[in-house]
């Protein structure tokens, strides 16, 4: 089966767990004033899990002809593409996520950015550097000062 | 009519305004770039400078120039990094940013001033000329007509963004209105569908997910496969368009700023649905052999949403300024600094404060204009963004792609929600799944499921489907729209077989 045929089976679940919440679960609570209303908060879920659940059969069945395409990325072959470097850089975004509030916006920011940089293969340390804290420090000063917008900077155990 | 032009051009040519206008151009477009701030933030952000100028018309001046640079500004990230941080600009992304990977940026970014341009200027004249009249008409539209329009929107986009996978598009708009039921809905306060965790109360954020969908799986394309961003010869070349390119768009600036204007005039509508639908509108009359190349750099396809996207932000005054209705979010703020420096728009503003009236239309066309003369020399410099090495690149995409989640909410988990919606939508992308009807499926989702609840609220039930012809007519027209292909598909399969046709 190819890999548009497995997404389709994963949405069909999706949408089917969807259609159950939106079937059996959510009108229960539903207080007396608003069963006189001519539409519900499910009513609108419940169309919509109806129609995912059908397109999704008509992929899954191969109702659906297409000619395969030569695609950007041939997901068959990935282990032919970058794919260490991307999978740490996704695993830097969580991080950077997780330590965006508990160590401040310019070291987590600034170490973002040299990581980053380092994880694609770079290893000029005396551009990486200057160009990462720069950067840091004027969209931090640009987002705080000028803009407004809260953002702690440093870690909180120094009053950030 | 004459004598208030003249009004609106005094005020508007004096030194301090016309001043008000490039350094609000100038704001708009910077701050713009950056995904995360559309144009009602940054209004927002400058409502306390334009109101402490006191002056009504001046701060005006100074607004429309914000709005329109912002407006120009978020096409420019959407182009160079596809990461349209603003719902309108979404539709430029399609085929601005595969110009910007055929080392085309500067093209595509001269062709989206330029079209922003006529854009503006175009809906400005419409304006001037139709504003007191088209104000009886956008009352018209009622809910129910508002639902359908969305309807309409969205089959055409799920009926042209697959080429020929009509049913993968329908599961992505589907996936899209899905999500967008996530949270509390405007009209039912209850939680729906948030698994009780608290982050997901108010819905998944537009910019997040417009981030995760597009952004994100670009930059992780760019990690895996290495390629140039820059021409083949490592410049980037084609600044100019050539004369065959300007006759080519001409008509299409011309249809879509028109098209634009009117849609923007309705309350509600706004830019997002004039881009996305004048580029539906512009790929389906297109000739065979152009229709091929909408997605893929199509200047046509650049041209289209821009030039609705800014007429669409002019009519989208014609409410505000007749009936002091705003019909989006960005012109229900301005109607806020309105009220704050004492003028309260509505039909008696064009008899009481004619120069506010007049000044406003005239900063128009000076905010257009100076924005076209700001930008056309700066293109080639902010097409370099793409000359900086890609190891550079990529971890600044990335990180800009995180600030814009995190500035709109200020919450860590919504970017993990980003970086999850990303990898999912990258695994989407590597079975040819059309991300974009996911996305428009999610920002139009909640103003249809309102529109929809109102309707039924006031029919008490689905009979103002037939009972109100224009919105039958609507909602036909997008059965058609996606039936139309798939039958064409089958039909030219069937014929390709060796099947006589039956007629």
């Amino acid at each position: 089966m190819a890999l548009d045929r497995w997404i389709a089976l994963i949405l069909l679940g999706v949408c089917l767990t969807y259609g159950y919440a939106a079937w059996f679960t959510m009108d229960g609570s539903l207080p007396p004033f608003m069963q006189r209303n001519p539409i519900w908060p499910s009513t609108f879920p419940k169309v919509l899990s109806i129609l995912g659940v059908v397109a999704c059969s008509i992929i899954l069945l191969g109702f659906e002809k297409n000619e395969v395409k030569e695609a950007d990325i041939d997901y068959r072959r990935l282990g032919e593409y970058h794919l260490g470097q991307a999978i740490s850089l996704l695993v830097l975004m969580v991080v950077y996520a997780l330590c965006l509030r508990p160590v401040g916006f310019l070291i987590a920011t600034s170490s973002f950015l040299i990581l980053g940089s380092f994880i694609l293969g770079e290893r000029k340390w005396h551009i990486m550097l200057p160009v990462a804290f720069v950067a840091t420090g004027s969209v931090w000063y640009l987002v705080q000062e000028v803009l407004g917008i809260y953002m702690r900077p440093l870690p909180g155990v120094f009053g950030g | 009519m004459l004598e208030g032009l003249l009004i609106g051009l005094q005020t508007a040519f004096s030194i301090q305004n016309l001043l008000m206008v490039v350094a609000g151009c100038l704001i708009g477009t910077f701050i713009g770039m950056l995904p995360g701030l559309g144009p009602m933030s940054i209004i927002a952000i400058m409502i306390p400078v334009a109101i402490s100028m006191g002056d009504p018309s001046a701060a005006l001046i100074l607004l429309a120039g914000v709005y329109y640079g912002a407006i120009f500004g978020g096409s420019t990230s959407s182009i160079l990094l596809n990461a349209p941080g603003v719902a309108g600009t979404v539709a430029s992304s399609f085929d601005g940013y595969p110009m910007a990977r055929q080392g085309k940026a500067g093209k595509a970014l001269t062709i989206a001033a330029i079209a922003s341009f006529a854009g503006g200027t175009i809906g400005a004249i419409l304006l001037m000329v139709f504003a007191p009249a088209l104000s009886s008409v956008a009352l018209l539209f009622h809910s129910a007509e508002y639902f359908a329009l969305m309807v309409v929107g969205l089959s055409a986009i799920a009926a042209f963004a697959g080429s020929g996978q009509v049913a993968k598009a329908i599961i992505m708009t589907t996936m899209g209105l899905i999500m967008a039921t996530v949270g509390e809905g405007a009209l039912f306060n209850l939680p729906r569908f948030t698994m009780g965790i608290m982050d997901l109360q108010s819905g998944f954020g537009f910019i997040t997910l417009a981030m995760a969908m597009f952004a994100l799986p670009e930059a992780l394309f760019l990690v895996l496969k290495p390629k140039d961003l820059k021409g083949d010869d490592g410049k980037i070349k084609d600044l100019r368009i050539t004369k065959a390119e300007a006759k080519a768009i001409t008509p299409v600036i011309g249809r879509q700023s028109v098209q634009g204007f009117f849609i923007g005039v309705l309350p509600g509508a706004g830019a997002t649905i004039a881009s996305f639908l004048g580029y539906a509108v512009e790929r389906n009359i297109a000739p065979k052999d152009e229709q091929e190349e909408f997605g893929k750099g199509s200047i046509k396809g650049l041209a289209a949403p821009e030039s609705a996207n800014n007429a669409a932000c002019t009519g989208s005054f014609v409410p505000l300024l007749t009936l002091g209705i705003p019909g989006s979010g960005t012109t229900a703020i301005l109607l806020g600094a309105l009220i704050a420096l004492n003028v309260t728009p509505g039909p008696r503003l064009m008899l009481d404060e004619p120069q506010i009236f007049w000044a406003v239309i005239m900063s128009m066309f000076i905010g257009n204009l100076v924005l076209l003369i700001l930008n056309l020399p700066l293109i080639p410099y902010i097409a370099k963004v793409l000359a900086v090495p890609r190891n550079y690149l990529i971890p600044f995409i990335l990180f800009f792609t995180l600030m814009g989640a995190y500035i709109g909410q200020n919450n860590a988990t919504e970017l993990l929600i980003l970086v999850g919606f990303g990898v999912c939508a990258t695994a989407l992308k590597f079975a040819d799944y059309p991300l974009a009807p996911l996305l428009i499926g999610f920002i139009l989702g909640g103003m249809m499921e309102d529109n929809f609840s109102r309707s039924m609220q006031l029919y008490d039930g689905i009979a103002f489907i037939w009972e109100r012809p224009m919105t039958l007519g609507l909602l036909a027209i997008a059965a058609l729209l996606v039936l139309l292909p798939s039958y064409r598909a089958r039909r030219a399969r069937a014929r390709a077989a060796g099947v006589a046709d039956g007629d």
